[in-house]
């Protein structure tokens, strides 16, 4: 029956062992990524960061909980050049953390596959 | 001079850490001190630890240490007995104790120390409702036993800390840092780690003060070697699930979201509230500073001094402290007494 | 296990002479529970409780929907106050949560800001004539009915068991936000696990259940379920709600405040209709009660006439179990002998 709206949909963060097992895999992946203290020195200085939304450091957290969704499209804002890792007093490999959240959330994806991110510019 | 009054040169009320600590100095020094302890054991609160930050050393080792000072040194202890007031006259200081006792002494030493938060306090954490909140004492009687279960007698799957209880909470009067809690909490969660490596554990934080030495590195090491997960909220709510956990909602500050989950065991970081003894005698003598604790002259170079002569102070009846700069506060008390003690008596 | 240490949290209740006020809302959706709870003072407790004629709204739809500018709402209060004063009476029972919540805060207004006290008497005086005392005890009928449970018990004829096992009816409890959270102190067992309630259930045999959700709002709101628009958002703390009690089963809801018992009411209905989802099992619904009518059933008044007939969720499967008497065929004749129009049935919520 339709009563004129819909019915709220929950926006807590609510763990699952599926998310579990993929931050899990993650950190094996790329162990320095345990080390992150949050400090947002990655952000500040990201060049993608600068004239989009991008933002990587919530972009990790919210991949620790299990919350994937437009994950991938964001990552496509990231141009790879590396200043994050340089400043990152934690020593993260944020680079190849960045490499392996796209693999992790698009198993399709292939190095060298821009197709997605010009889509996205373009619209 | 009735059996019933006791003198000597220095009182220390006090058996903990710094009580110890000052009336061995000083009675090795040659000054004669008798040392006051409420409790009938010393070091109380060091001994419902089980290890200490940053070294993991033994907490029972530390307290066998200093009762082993004590007991070889020419201080006149008393347990058991508590001082229930004192006064000033005439240059000396008269104490009652709890069985109507006076004890005289020229100098006394406030080593009263603090007590733990009363977790039920925060009655939306709901410690003494549900069986999985435990505060850190609680956890470190478990980790002594080397038992770590969740309600059902079951290794537990999860293990999730919250700072700050009692702590920075204008709700509970108290707008203070209770400074030990941070690194405790990062102790206990490799601690637990160690005991039951399969259990996730996530420790929910403020701020992470990691003020001393070595505690960064294990701040780092508890990330890095022991994959404990820090959460940036504070726990709003505990509650219990259908099938016993707790459930615990907090927003993680860092991605703006609120988050649910449950948990076996919920440790809340209990804090530090200035001692009941702290409390009576800081305010019988009228040093009473903030929150109850003891207020000193300066924090700067008079921070065993108080506006009453003769009267000192040490250790965490002052602020919360941990145990090795209360001990050095001891021996810094230790100094100032003696000089006083040369001034008074050459008078 | 729980530790009963909120019994620590008590507050002053009159034990007497009481100035009732009605509320806007509730002689409509539960049009037997003030009748009952005026019946149980006068006849059951033997007390003295005035039902004023010319009373009206304490402007608390209003109020809170940032509709009834303060002053307004304080010179209206302050006529309900020279009501009570003009009456003989000192001790003022609001029957709705809200109004208790707005009472209780322009007394406290006052407190702190005395030239607001002075201004609103000046108001009131220049456009009625009228002037007033300020309450000694404002008391919401659930505290009094909490005050008396045990009297109460005594004349009930029914306990809160259900008669086929022998065991404790499995209750939820929910209270108004505006009952406590505005000052936890108002409230008998403070904000976060207030007794009231808790307390007659207790008391009268039942078993409350204390599951995750239980302090969670029912989302009624004021703003928020008046435009339709913003209703999803109302409907999904009312959800949120019912999913997490679902597991424990409960025979059924009661509530003191008239928003709270009205949604979680009528929202099943709603999801029952959206969703095809039920709470319980077996497609009715959970019944959600009034205190008044938990109270009156359990003393053994005619369900029709506490007009349970006129919840949605219906009450005849909990009547059962606790083994309550009633005529089928009154369930649709009125109070004064007329036959009331059969409503509508449902799609998907049995009833």
């Amino acid at each position: 029956m339709d009563f004129g709206f819909t019915i709220s949909k929950p926006r807590s963060i609510e763990p699952t062992e599926a998310g579990r097992e993929q931050l899990l895999q993650l950190e094996e992946q790329v162990p320095t990524f345990r080390r992150c203290m949050n400090c947002g020195g990655c952000t500040a200085t990201c060049s993608a960061g600068q004239f989009t939304d991008f933002n990587i450091r919530k972009v990790h957290n919210l991949y620790r909980w299990g919350q994937y969704k437009e994950l991938d499209e964001e990552l496509q804002k990231c141009m790879l050049c590396g200043k994050c890792t340089l400043v990152c007093p934690r020593g993260v490999n944020l680079r190849s953390l960045i490499i392996h959240l796209r693999k992790a959330l698009n198993k399709d994806h292939q190095p060298g596959d821009y197709q997605h991110f010009i889509r996205n510019n373009n619209r | 001079m009735s059996d019933r009054t006791t003198t000597a040169q220095v009182a220390v009320i006090g058996g903990g850490p710094a009580g110890i600590e000052a009336a061995c100095a000083l009675s090795n020094n040659g000054i004669r001190v008798s040392l006051f302890e409420s409790e009938p054991v010393l070091a109380h609160n060091v001994g419902n630890k089980f290890k200490l930050f940053p070294d993991f050393s033994s907490a029972s080792e530390l307290v066998a240490t200093l009762s082993h000072k004590l007991s070889g040194s020419h201080v006149s202890v008393h347990l058991d007995t508590e001082i229930v007031s004192m006064e000033q006259k005439g240059g000396l200081w008269f104490l009652t104790d709890n069985y109507g006792h006076t004890h005289e002494a020229v100098a006394v030493l406030l080593a009263t120390g603090y007590d733990v938060f009363d977790a039920r306090r925060k009655e939306e954490l709901g410690y003494g409702i549900y069986k999985g909140v435990v505060t850190s004492i609680d956890l470190e009687s478990m980790l002594k036993a080397g038992k770590l279960v969740n309600v059902l007698g079951e290794q537990p799957q999860c293990v999730t800390f919250l700072q700050c209880v009692g702590s920075r909470d204008e709700k509970i009067g108290n707008h203070y840092c209770s400074k030990v809690c941070c690194v405790t909490a990062v102790k206990q969660a490799i601690e637990v780690k160690k005991l039951s490596p399969r259990t996730d554990v996530f420790l929910f934080y403020m701020d992470l003060r990691m003020w001393g030495q070595g505690f960064e590195e294990l701040y780092r090491e508890a990330q890095e070697q022991y994959g404990i997960r820090f959460v940036r909220g504070r726990i709003s709510e505990a509650a219990s699930t259908f099938d016993d956990r707790v459930q615990i909602k907090a927003e993680d500050t860092l991605v703006g979201q609120p988050l649910k989950m449950s948990t076996d065991l919920l440790v809340l970081m209990v804090g530090m509230e200035a001692s009941c003894g702290t409390k009576k005698l800081a305010s019988c003598c009228g040093v009473e500073g903030a929150y109850g604790f003891a207020h000193s002259c300066s924090p700067y170079l008079s921070d065993n001094m108080t506006d009453r002569q003769g009267l000192f102070l040490a250790g965490s009846c002052k602020r919360p402290m941990s145990v090795s700069d209360t001990v050095n506060d001891a021996r810094s008390a230790a100094v100032g007494i003696a000089d006083y003690l040369k001034t008074a008596l050459s008078n | 296990m729980m530790k009963r240490y909120w019994n620590e949290y008590q507050k002053e209740i009159a034990d007497d002479k009481f100035f009732y006020e009605r509320s806007c809302i509730r002689q409509t959706f539960f049009p037997g529970s003030e009748a009952a709870f005026l019946k149980m003072l006068r006849e059951e407790l033997g007390k003295d409780i005035y039902d004023e004629a010319n009373q009206h709204t304490c402007t608390g739809i209003g109020y809170h929907s940032d509709i009834v500018p303060l002053q307004t709402t304080m010179t209206v209060v302050a006529r309900l106050f020279a009501l009570m004063t003009e009456a003989g009476y000192e001790n003022y029972v609001p029957s709705c949560v809200t109004s208790f919540g707005v009472f209780t805060e322009m007394v406290e207004m006052w407190k702190h800001n005395p030239e607001l006290l002075e201004k609103t008497r000046k108001i009131l005086y220049d456009t009625t004539g009228r002037t007033f005392e300020i309450p000694k005890n404002i008391a919401h009928p659930s505290d009094i009915i909490y005050k008396f449970r045990y009297d109460l018990k005594q004349k009930m004829k029914y306990q809160l068991v259900n008669r086929f096992t022998g065991k404790p009816l499995r209750v939820v409890e929910h209270i108004g936000c505006h009952y406590a959270k505005i000052f936890p102190k108002a409230g008998v067992g403070n904000a976060e696990f207030p007794y009231v309630l808790a307390g007659m259930i207790e008391a009268w045999g039942g078993e409350v259940i204390d599951y995750p959700e239980r302090r969670h709002c029912c989302g009624f709101g004021f703003r928020q379920y008046l435009v339709q628009e913003n209703r999803g958002y109302s409907i999904a703390n009312s959800k949120k709600k019912f999913e997490s009690m679902e597991p424990y089963e409960p025979d059924f809801i009661v509530a003191n405040c008239p928003g709270c018992t009205m949604f979680l009411d009528k929202w099943q209905y709603t999801i029952a209709e959206m969703e095809n989802k039920t709470y319980d099992k077996n497609g009715y619904g959970i019944p959600v009660l009034s205190y008044e009518e938990m109270a009156g059933l359990l003393l053994g008044y005619d369900p029709w006439k506490l007009g349970l007939q006129l919840h949605q969720v219906q009450a005849e499967p909990l009547l059962n179990k606790i083994g309550i008497a009633y005529d089928p065929n009154e369930k649709f004749t009125g109070v004064s002998g007329k036959i009331l129009p059969r409503p509508e049935k449902p799609h998907n919520l049995l009833v």
